[in-house]
């Protein structure tokens, strides 16, 4: 398609709305909030009209340092978890047959259709003591007594890895879908056995798409409230339970919203230093 | 043979049932420029990936030195590619696509540095070495690729068309610059291309391919000159063919009718008499007479072939005719200006004489081929 010229009506008919949407839905909610960690807790409002720094200055209780660690640790434990299940996945998508490279995209982006948290309580099903894999693990004499599944720090993870894994494989995919297979060829022709193929060939030239999917995954990884919530008890914090916690169970919102800056500050730094990252190789590669 | 270094023997090669390539037999000499010539689709490429190891082998055999080919993988082979498509590295720089190979050989340093400045001053590269693939133009992108495997000084070079994507004038400053390396180098070098000219002006010997099988080897002058069979003479170069019928065999010659004349050729091939044959002619070796001109060439006139002028097409330094003969067949002939016959005036529709000198024809066995 071609872009429509400068100017037209239908050009800045689309420009106004998708500003109006970000506007609206994006800009003014994350002003809101970052108002609000700004003021007082009101009594009988939420919020009174009076600034305070008080909220931030709670967060530096070792308690909530703790919970961001949990957090970091959380995020980066299922981040590493997705890279490597979805790695040798989306390669396998990659190099399947192109008749049945439609089918096996479709089996990764299923789980979207139902609600992610409808699909973390199947987790729950599955993982309780008297749930499916227990009962299938007696049932083969495996154990005798039923295995804490449930409620555990590996449910957790397992949980925020099943929920995000597919945000690993798509970006993988499309990397590995535009590896040009000559290039391997070439490599092999000039003497790289299998090792030296992935680390000098295959592995810089799917780079881009690794860290596109660890991003998708991290980020969303330490705010996903209700997994840790269903399969962790309640036991485990995250960043998001935190928030959540503030605004629906302790009515605390400027506190709630306070954390809810340090976690967007969090993750704008985060893609700041990646962005700073790729400018400075990229100009590194012009000045040469 | 001692100074064979590939010998190819029965080589096959099917896809899922469809044999692309069958009994090519070849040997391939050391330090010889050798140029597969043939139509798209005859299986060139698939022959250099053979070599390479990127293709298994359906039937027959390779041994490079003596030593069989066949179980050793593509990465130790000691035999490289140049790639149609280059396949340069987008990731790596200059110096370190060149680097590649050397580096897996365990290839450091100083020597490193070295082997592949050397590389790149070969292909007359030195200073760009610190660009990427993406920032070179395609000439330059194709030398990289040479350097690239050049660098890891192969007993055979196999190029997969690889000036074909270069503009005419930067392809002929790169056959002369290419055919210089690889005289100076001495290293075998296996270039496949379906263009005739190039494949006759670059090639110790050219193999002329068809359909998945090698119709000739020979020098450049007599695959050209002496073509083996009609696909041959008609793939390299331009072909007049004029049907003939067989008279009578004789030990040094002979005898056909041809265009309803008797005609003797001169070179002893064997024909069965009764039979048809085609005489190839190529349009320079034609020489056109008007008819008083005729008159002043006694020693033609018993042969000359009566014509008719169709088309006459200027060239600059030559000039292009097509004229029909009494039988219908149409031939071309190219006529050049020189001190002979400076104006070469015809008209279309004038009535001429096609001779040639004795013995130049080539008989090839009639093949019904239009
Ligand atoms: N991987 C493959 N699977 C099936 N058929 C193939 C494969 N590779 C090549 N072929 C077939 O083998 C035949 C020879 O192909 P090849 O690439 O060797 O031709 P080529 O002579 O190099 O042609 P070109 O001049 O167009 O490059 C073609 O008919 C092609 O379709
Ligand atoms: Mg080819």
């Amino acid at each position: 398609m071609r872009p429509a010229p400068r100017g037209s009506l239908f050009r800045n008919a689309t420009l106004a709305v998708i500003w109006l949407w970000l506007l609206v839905f994006v800009l003014a909610p994350t002003a809101m909030v970052a108002v609000a960690s700004l003021l007082e807790r009101g009594t009988d409002q939420f919020v009174t009209a009076a600034f305070s720094l008080e909220s931030f200055a709670r967060l530096f209780d070792p308690l909530y340092f703790q919970v961001f660690w949990n957090s970091i640790y959380l995020a980066g434990v299922t981040t590493g978890l997705c890279l490597l299940a979805g790695y040798p996945f989306a390669w396998l998508i990659a190099r399947a047959p192109g008749r049945i490279r439609p089918l096996l995209l479709l089996l990764v982006i299923v789980p979207f259709w139902t609600s992610s948290l409808i699909r973390t309580y199947a987790m729950v099903i599955i993982l309780k003591a008297n749930g499916l894999l227990n009962g299938l693990l007696l049932w083969f004499g495996a154990i005798d007594q039923p295995l804490m599944l449930l409620y555990t720090e590996a449910a957790v993870i397992a949980g925020l890895v099943y929920s995000l894994l597919p945000f690993m494989i798509l970006p993988l995919y499309a990397a590995m879908e535009r590896l040009d297979l000559r290039l391997l060829e070439a490599a092999r022709d000039l003497g790289a056995g299998r090792t030296a193929l992935f680390l000098r060939v295959v592995f810089p030239l799917t780079l881009p798409g690794m860290i596109a999917g660890c991003m998708l995954v991290f980020l969303p990884a330490l705010g996903l409230f209700y997994i840790p919530d269903l399969l962790g008890g309640a036991k485990i914090l995250l960043l998001g339970n935190l928030i959540k916690d503030q605004f629906l169970a302790a009515r605390d919102w400027p506190f709630g919203s306070a954390v809810s800056v340090v976690l967007l500050l969090f993750m704008a730094l985060f893609l700041l230093a990646l962005v700073y990252v790729r400018r400075r190789r990229a100009d590194a590669e012009a000045a040469l | 043979m001692s100074d064979s270094i590939l010998q190819i023997r029965g080589l096959g090669k099917a896809f899922g049932g469809d044999w692309v390539l069958e009994g090519i037999d070849l040997d391939i000499r050391r330090g010889e420029f050798l140029t597969l010539l043939g139509p798209s689709g005859c299986g060139k490429t698939t022959l250099l990936r053979l070599i390479a190891g990127l293709e298994t082998v359906s039937a027959g055999s390779l041994h490079l030195q003596g030593r069989d080919l066949t179980p050793i993988p593509a990465e130790r082979r000691p035999v490289n590619t140049v790639f149609q498509s280059y396949a340069l590295f987008p990731h790596l720089t200059v110096f370190e696509n060149v680097a590649f190979g050397p580096r897996l050989q365990g290839v450091k340093g100083a020597e490193l540095r070295r082997r592949v400045a050397d590389a790149l001053e070969t292909v007359k590269l030195g200073e760009l070495a610190a660009r990427r693939p993406g920032q070179l133009s395609g000439g330059q992108q194709q030398r990289v690729a040479i350097a690239r495997a050049l660098v890891n000084q192969p007993l055979m070079l196999l190029l997969d068309e690889p000036l074909s994507a270069l503009d005419y004038k930067l392809r002929k400053q790169m056959q002369l610059e290419l055919k210089q390396l690889q005289r100076r180098l001495g290293i075998t070098f296996v270039f496949v291309t379906h263009d005739q000219e190039e494949a006759l002006s670059m090639s110790d010997r050219v193999a002329v391919m068809n359909a998945g099988r090698i119709e000739q080897l020979d020098t450049p002058r007599r695959v050209y000159e002496d073509p083996a069979s009609l696909f041959v003479a008609r793939f390299v170069g331009e072909a007049n063919l004029l049907p003939a019928r067989v008279l009578e065999q004789r030990p040094d010659g002979l005898s056909l009718e041809l265009e309803g004349k008797p005609f003797e050729a001169a070179r002893p091939q064997r024909f069965e008499p009764g039979g048809r044959v085609h005489l190839l002619l190529r349009p320079e070796d034609l020489d056109v007479w008007s008819p008083e001109e005729l008159r002043r060439q006694p020693e033609y006139q018993a042969r000359a072939l009566a014509a008719t002028v169709e088309e006459v097409i200027y060239k600059g330094a030559e000039v292009d005719l097509l004229v029909r003969l009494e039988s219908g067949v149409q031939v071309a002939a190219t006529a050049f200006f020189d001190e002979e016959d400076p104006t070469l005036e015809y008209q279309r529709g004038e009535r001429v004489f096609v001779t040639w000198p004795a013995g130049w024809e080539v008989l090839l066995p009639f093949e019904d081929a239009s």
